[in-house]
């Protein structure tokens, strides 16, 4: 991929791969401060790793934000019936 | 019914418990009211059998662990604390009723401790996609979703049941660590992963999806197509 580090940061900046190796704790939000400056500040520069970092983070939030499916209803019949819970069946 | 008098109790029932939503539903459930116990299954029975389906990828196995889910939740029901939300326990129970399954299963092959660290260069990411500025009407359709499940379906196991616990369920690094037996950084490592390959999956698939409504256009919120790009 392109090297769009500034000429003066490069030498600081980690490559991408080594950014790529943070990803998970800088979204999560538990990589310490320094390596998130030095993580932003390569972002700053490679416009490909802005985007994965910002993709990645949106992926993590449509998983945790989507809701729950439904119970198949045969399912919800069985396991109502294992539980002897039949009686409440009609309730949905 | 199943009484929870009857039973022996799962020891990491007793570790969690509820805020106060849920309190009212403990008292009834303690008490063996029946449609407190007809009401919990419909909360959360919906969210427990994907989670285990997720997990072991078998209909019959969800269904299973889901039923023995309740099954123990109703045994262990008196020494619930409430210190965790109801469904945190529930789930709890699931994943490792879940994480048994896979054991039994696969004495062998399921070695939690198999190597799922090797980066050899297959977890670089090759779409450039810039999916977060699409409108939430596109982001969130139904086929957007079904899209991002059937990809966590397809996980390898060693990492779909890392992302599972830390991502669906909301364990954190160290719990998943624990649950699997798994070093910190091996959880870290397999996750990121995993959350790799579902933000290529969906970064293909937002792609696809914008080219084709927009009929061979500019991609709205794409960086220039780059197909050959890599980190």
């Amino acid at each position: 991929m392109p090297d769009l580090h500034h000429p003066d940061e490069a030498h600081r900046s980690p490559d991408c791969r080594q950014m790529l190796s943070r990803l998970s704790d800088y979204v999560d939000g538990e990589l310490d401060e320094a390596l998130c400056r030095e993580l932003e500040l390569h972002m700053a520069g490679c416009e490909n790793c802005r985007i994965v970092v910002d993709t990645l983070r949106m992926t993590v939030d449509l998983v945790h934000t989507a809701p729950a499916p439904d119970l198949p209803e045969e399912v919800r019949t069985r396991l109502y019936v294992s539980l002897r819970l039949d009686p409440y069946l009609k309730r949905k | 019914m199943f009484h929870p008098a009857n039973s022996g109790i799962v020891e990491v029932m007793t570790l969690i418990t509820t805020p106060d939503d849920d309190g009212q539903l403990i008292e009834r459930l303690k008490a063996g009211d029946q449609a407190a116990y007809a009401e919990m299954v419909d909360a959360h029975a919906g969210r427990i059998y994907h989670l285990a389906l997720r997990m072991v990828g078998d209909e019959a196995a969800a269904e299973d662990i889901l039923q023995e889910t309740f099954l123990n939740a109703f045994r262990a029901i008196q020494s619930f604390e409430g210190r965790a939300q109801l469904g945190t326990w529930l789930y709890r129970i699931a994943s490792n009723m879940a994480l048994m399954h896979l054991r039994k299963k696969q004495p062998v092959t399921f070695s939690l401790d198999a190597p799922a660290e090797n980066t050899d260069g297959d977890d670089l990411p090759r779409q450039f996609f810039d999916f977060c500025c699409l409108p939430e009407r596109d982001l969130l359709t139904d086929e957007a979703r079904a899209e991002l499940f059937a990809a966590v379906d397809d996980l390898p196991e060693t990492l779909r049941v890392v992302f599972v616990l830390r991502d669906l369920e909301g364990l954190s690094t160290q719990e998943t660590a624990e649950a699997l037996d798994l070093s910190v950084p091996a959880v870290k490592t397999r996750l990121m992963r995993a959350r790799l390959a579902l933000r290529e999956r969906l970064s293909a698939y937002f792609a696809h999806s914008t080219i084709s409504a927009e009929t061979g256009g500019a991609l709205p919120g794409a960086v220039s197509p780059q197909p050959d790009a890599r980190l």
